[in-house]
């Protein structure tokens, strides 16, 4: 039966060597162009695990550091030679001396003036403000003999953690040879002990590395974020309910839209020319204070918001406010008993989302002078502060490799409350997502 | 009175007015809710309002506008030699001295006397501002109180005015968007108008030599600084044009397999470690170039024989490009799948495959949302600022060689506005010169685009 | 030349009278899942040379589904499962060794909704041609976007604009495009998915003429809820219910002296 239909044509044009071949240099281009797009893709994903692989590979010893431990002897003569325990005099005292003295005692070779001096190298300058920290914490210290673990310095540190080769010849590296037997030789009693840095943590910024920390640069974002999130948050929601609940299509409604949909598009640098210009030279708002970084960055994320509002209002059916209506409720009792509720998880998401963009922002806060050198952590909103990304900004520009590995280390706590923030969106929408 | 006990006071009032308002319009009523017009929690909104709002905008005008005018005063007092021949940073350097001093933050004892008196005279007027905001501010929560009670009764649409009041303030916040624009705007022109006042606008944008450093002296040779800035333009375009050569093909083809060919869980795994890329803080892309990428393409450089500078613009541009990748995916991809499926299916019947549906009507179709889509990562690159600055030269090298170090507008306005100003230098000034060019410029390229894309959906609706 | 002499070959070939046509497309107890969802019930259905079949039945019945199934359309689907045997001259279509893309060109469709590509009236016509390799060279493939055009019955009202866009043209002469579109790769069967249905009534009269000139040389399956279009167009008209295939037979038996009732019920309008 189907030889006689097949018979009924005259050549089939589909059954050709011709289309035969065709056919396969066809699917080889398919296969070509199929190739390309998981290259596409294979490239991008690669290089983001570069990216963070190199983050990671470069920071990670940083949430190590080591320390020395020894036995140090809290000298009265030394400390308070009248024996007043006035906190002055306590505070003046020379602890560095009290440091080598230590350093003199296990070390060999380490009796003259210039090698205590190499010795004391080994030890952070922090070291001795550590000591002076311990007397004056507890003045009953003195005159006592106690093992106490002190910061090396970031040579040391860097060449401990093989940061820094210790086959190269000593010319091209920052610690004389003297200096390296020293080490080996407290590597050999077990003296140098890597413990978990918690300076990084509890400490602010610091000409020294191994002393800088992020404590100051965690609480100025706090600080700015906290006021982004009072100001953008009410701000952003009500413009959403407005435009998408509201607004009568007209002119004006018109313009909001297109501006609102421009700014999210308008590089954050502008941003922070406008801070510049109106909070700080026209308002005389203070510089690099976190009130201003934070109205600066609700200004910023704002569109980001209001977008997103308007996105979870409208997924929210008509049916719902018709039902409303319908029984007698407001347009206004509308939306906030039914709409809005509703809505809220995916406006929640929104903002999360938002306040992450927030929180990773660097160039307009350049703008309003929150680059700056934070020892002390801010304690209010005007006070000088700068944020964990500008934090990260300045470390990267400073010439010590120790700070290269602390500025991955900070990248990663930057990364990990970017990452904390987006799962719990994540979360959210996945929690409370409604299919209508 | 400081001003949060002001606040706490004022919030005070207002829920005092609210319980007020509700138990005067149960009273009216009779006890009978059916009398009212609307809920008794309605006429509690109503008296708090008139007893918050009121004082609560005197309080926001005067923490705005206030200094300006106590400071506006104090240099009308001073005297009239004091101020004469001054230039106007020498005249704001004694505004500052003043507001040092009666802020207590300079020791009174080696200011001028001229200083001293203005700065007393400024105290003195801050106090005075201090009360009289107080008194007024408490004057009219409590007449705003008294006003509401004697207006509740029963026939009162307390729900309607209520409402109003909050649609007025929905309006404002959406206003906040039309006014973050006009200041946008106004800060960048004043600034820009005073810059062009110095430099000429055609110098400005045609001049091919870019040297801001003025000299700290007048009579210092060099001491105009050389503000042309198509060096900067020029290296602006390079970064972008490699940012997008390695953006759009990426980014376009990724976006096409994900919408084309990925199966749903594929999908699902890859949009989303995709999307990371987004999320990424500019500054750890700028650490990463100037400290993974640039080395690597300045050893590979040397490997073939290339002279690389440290901070090529090469590396900058690919890791901007990284950067826009998953913008330009997330863009085309919703593009690709606004095209209807319809359009794919007359491919497919007529024994079309995939890649020649997708390269010949698929994208076709939705070119016009690509181009737009492509426009808003150009402006995206172009507005960039830390990875540059991170990564990118100061030099301002007029050069097409990706392989030279370049600057950037944005890497100019960074750097001429970070740390001490000098205020009315030019070189100041000419940040926000740049700044206006680089609004005007990414401001442009977003109306194009989105309104192309906005055409674009139109059309498949 | 190829795409030429196809088509003349085709004209010739008419059966002749009496002759009962041959089985052109057969399916045996087809099924189809979209996830858990069955939406055709095990069909079996002869497809005839050179005829116009009308599958008929009230909407979500399935019959759309069936006609997809014939050129593998619900392959581009990604949770749709066939199971079945299904073929065209004798060759099972879902078997492995048949190239999805050969099979489509064989057994073209067009569509509910005229879907004209965004390009000119010309490249929409050449589209298929040319990725086929059907024509060489420009003079070749003029000649089959004419005698394509002119068979849809648009060649007259196009042929001074052939490079305008296909979008541009109404709602019917779209639908003869995408006709066209579709006989320009000389298929052997054309599937249309109730091509009238977006379309008013004057546009419907001239795409059912055309409909019945291409019997001629074509097998036609047509996908219709409009009962008076099946009428008018097909000599075979099978009825769908539910998924199921509940009667097949002559048009003018079916729509006279139908056997089921829920045959009966669908055409005289008790439910629909």
């Amino acid at each position: 039966m189907t030889d006689a239909v097949v018979s009924d044509r005259a050549v089939p044009v589909y059954q050709t060597a011709e289309f035969e071949r065709r056919l396969r240099r066809r699917y080889a281009a398919e296969k070509r162009f199929r190739l390309y797009g998981i290259a596409a893709i294979g490239l991008a994903l690669g290089m983001l695990a570069v990216l963070l692989g190199s983050v990671v590979a470069k920071g990670y010893t940083a949430f190590w550091q080591h320390e020395l431990r020894l036995e140090v002897f809290f000298d009265p003569a030394e400390i308070d030679p009248q024996g007043t325990r006035d906190p002055a005099v306590l505070a003046q005292a020379n602890y560095n001396t009290l440091a080598r003295n230590a350093l003199q005692s296990v070390l060999t070779d380490a009796g003259s003036r210039d090698a205590r001096r190499a010795a004391g190298d080994l030890l952070s300058v922090g070291a001795a403000f550590e000591l002076g920290r311990m007397v004056m914490d507890d003045p009953s210290l003195i005159g006592t003999r106690r093992v106490v673990s002190l910061p090396v310095s970031d040579e040391v540190d860097q060449l401990l953690k093989g940061n820094v080769s210790r086959a190269l010849p000593e010319a091209d590296r920052q610690i004389t040879d003297r200096q390296l037997a020293w080490i080996e030789q407290l590597e050999a009693k077990g003296d140098l002990v890597s413990r978990f840095n918690t300076r990084l943590f509890t400490n602010g910024d610091s000409r020294e590395p191994e002393l800088a920390g992020l404590k100051a640069g965690l609480l100025g974002s706090m600080l700015t974020l906290f006021v982004t999130l009072v100001l953008a948050v009410p701000v952003g929601i009500a413009a959403a309910v407005y435009l998408e609940e509201f607004a009568p299509k007209n002119r004006l409604t018109d313009l909001i839209e297109v501006n609102i949909n421009n700014l999210a598009a308008v590089p954050s640098i502008v941003f922070g020319l406008l801070g510049l210009a109106v909070f700080l030279n026209f308002f005389g708002m203070p510089r690099s204070a976190p009130l201003v970084g934070g109205v600066v960055l609700a200004l910023l994320v704002l569109p980001t918001i209001i977008i997103a509002g308007r996105a979870s209002l409208k997924a929210v059916p008509p049916s719902i406010r018709e039902a409303a209506l319908g029984i007698g409720a407001s347009r206004l009792q509308v939306v906030t008993h039914h709409v809005l509720p509703l809505a809220m998880p995916g406006i929640m998401t929104g903002v999360i989302i938002g306040m992450a963009h927030a929180l990773g922002e660097t160039a307009p806060l350049l703008m309003i002078g929150m680059v700056a050198f934070i020892v002390d952590a801010p304690s209010g909103f005007t006070d000088a502060a700068t944020m964990l990304p500008v934090q990260i900004f300045m470390w990267a520009d400073s010439p010590e490799r120790a700070f290269t590995e602390r500025t991955s280390a900070a990248i990663m706590v930057l990364l990990g409350f970017l990452i904390a923030m987006n799962a719990l969106a994540v979360i959210l929408r996945k929690r409370f997502e409604r299919r209508w | 009175m400081p001003m949060s006990v002001l606040v706490a006071v004022l919030v005070a009032l207002s829920l005092a007015g609210f319980y007020m308002g509700r138990s005067r319009a149960l009273d009216a009523a009779g006890g009978r809710m059916a009398n009212l017009h609307s809920v008794p929690g309605y006429y509690g909104f109503y008296a708090a309002i008139w007893a918050g709002l009121p004082a609560l905008l005197v309080i926001v005008v005067w923490s705005a506008f206030g200094g300006a005018v106590v400071n506006a005063l104090v240099w009308s007092s001073l005297p009239a030699d004091a101020v004469q021949g001054l230039s106007p940073s020498q005249q704001s350097l004694l505004m500052t001295n003043i507001l040092n001093v009666a802020g207590g933050n300079a020791g009174a004892a080696e200011t001028s006397p001229v200083v001293r008196a203005a700065a007393e005279y400024h105290q003195h007027l801050r106090g005075i501002g201090r009360w009289a905001l107080a008194a007024l501010a408490f004057s009219l929560a409590v007449g705003g109180l008294w006003y509401a009670r004697s207006r509740i009764t029963p026939s009162l649409r307390a729900r309607n005015q209520v409402e109003r009041v909050v649609q007025a303030l929905l309006i404002m916040c959406s206003l906040v968007a039309i006014l973050t624009t006009v200041g946008i705007v106004m800060s960048l022109l004043f600034e820009a108008i005073r810059f062009f006042g110095r430099v000429s606008p055609v110098e400005f944008l045609f001049g091919l030599h870019w040297s801001p450093q003025t000299a700290i002296r007048a009579d210092q040779v060099g001491s105009s600084g050389a503000f042309g800035a198509v060096p900067l333009f020029a290296g602006t375009i390079l970064i972008s044009l490699i940012a997008m050569l390695v953006a759009v093909p990426v980014g376009l083809l990724a976006a096409v397999y994900m919408a084309e060919y990925a199966p749903p869980r594929v999908r699902a795994t890859v949009k989303p470690v995709l999307e990371i890329l987004a999320g990424i803080p500019t500054v750890v892309y700028g650490f990463f170039a100037a400290l993974t990428m640039a080395p690597l393409i300045r050893d590979a450089g040397q490997a073939v024989g290339l002279n690389v500078a440290s901070e090529s613009a090469l590396a900058a541009g690919v890791v901007m490009g990284i950067m826009i990748i998953p913008f330009v995916s997330s863009l085309s991809d919703d593009v690709i799948n606004a095209v209807p499926q319809s359009l794919r299916d007359g491919a497919y019947g007529l024994g079309a495959t995939r890649s020649e549906t997708i390269k010949q009507v698929v994208l076709p179709a939705a070119l016009p949302g690509i181009v737009g889509a492509v426009l808003l990562a150009v402006s995206r690159a172009i507005g960039e600022t830390m990875i540059v600055v991170m990564a990118a030269g100061l030099a301002a090298n007029l050069t097409a060689n990706p392989l030279a170090a370049v600057t950037t507008v944005t890497v100019q306005i960074a750097t001429l506005l970070v740390g001490d100003q000098e205020f009315d230098s030019a070189k100041t000034l000419s940040a926000f010169g740049l700044g206006l060019v680089l609004f005007t410029v990414t401001l442009c390229l977003n109306v194009i685009a989105l309104r192309v894309v906005q055409k674009y959906r139109e059309k498949y609706d | 030349m190829v795409a030429q002499t196809q088509i003349q070959a085709r004209a010739d070939a008419r059966p002749q009278g009496g002759v009962a046509p041959a089985v052109k497309m057969e399916a045996r107890g087809v099924k189809v899942f979209y996830g858990a969802k069955q939406a055709l019930k095990g069909i079996d259905l002869d497809v005839r040379d050179r005829q116009v079949t009308a599958l008929i039945g009230p909407s979500g019945c399935g019959k759309s589904t069936f006609l997809r199934c014939l050129n593998r359309m619900n392959d581009t689907i990604d949770i749709a499962r066939v199971e079945g045997l299904m073929t065209l001259d004798g060759q099972d279509i879902y078997d492995r060794s048949i190239d999805v893309v050969q099979l489509r060109a064989r057994v073209g469709m067009v569509f509910q909704k005229p879907n004209p590509f965004p390009k000119s009236i010309y490249d929409n016509v050449s589209y298929g041609p040319k990725i086929h390799g059907l024509a060489a060279g420009k003079d070749e493939m003029d000649e089959v976007v004419e005698k394509s055009l002119q068979r849809a019955g648009l060649w007259n009202e196009v042929k001074d604009r052939l490079r305008e866009p296909g979008t541009g043209l109404s709602g019917g002469q779209q639908q003869r495009l995408c006709i066209a579109r579709a006989i320009a790769v000389s298929p052997e069967v054309i599937l249309m998915d109730e091509p009238c249905s977006a379309l008013d009534p004057i546009a419907t009269a001239h795409i059912e003429e055309l409909i019945d000139e291409l019997r001629a040389n074509y097998t036609i399956v047509i996908v219709t809820h409009n009962m008076q279009q099946a009428a008018r167009v097909s000599q075979r008209t099978a009825f769908f219910h539910l998924g199921e295939m509940v009667e097949v037979g002559d048009t003018e038996e079916i729509f006279t002296n139908p056997h089921d009732e829920r045959t009966q019920g669908y055409i005289t309008g008790r439910y629909g």
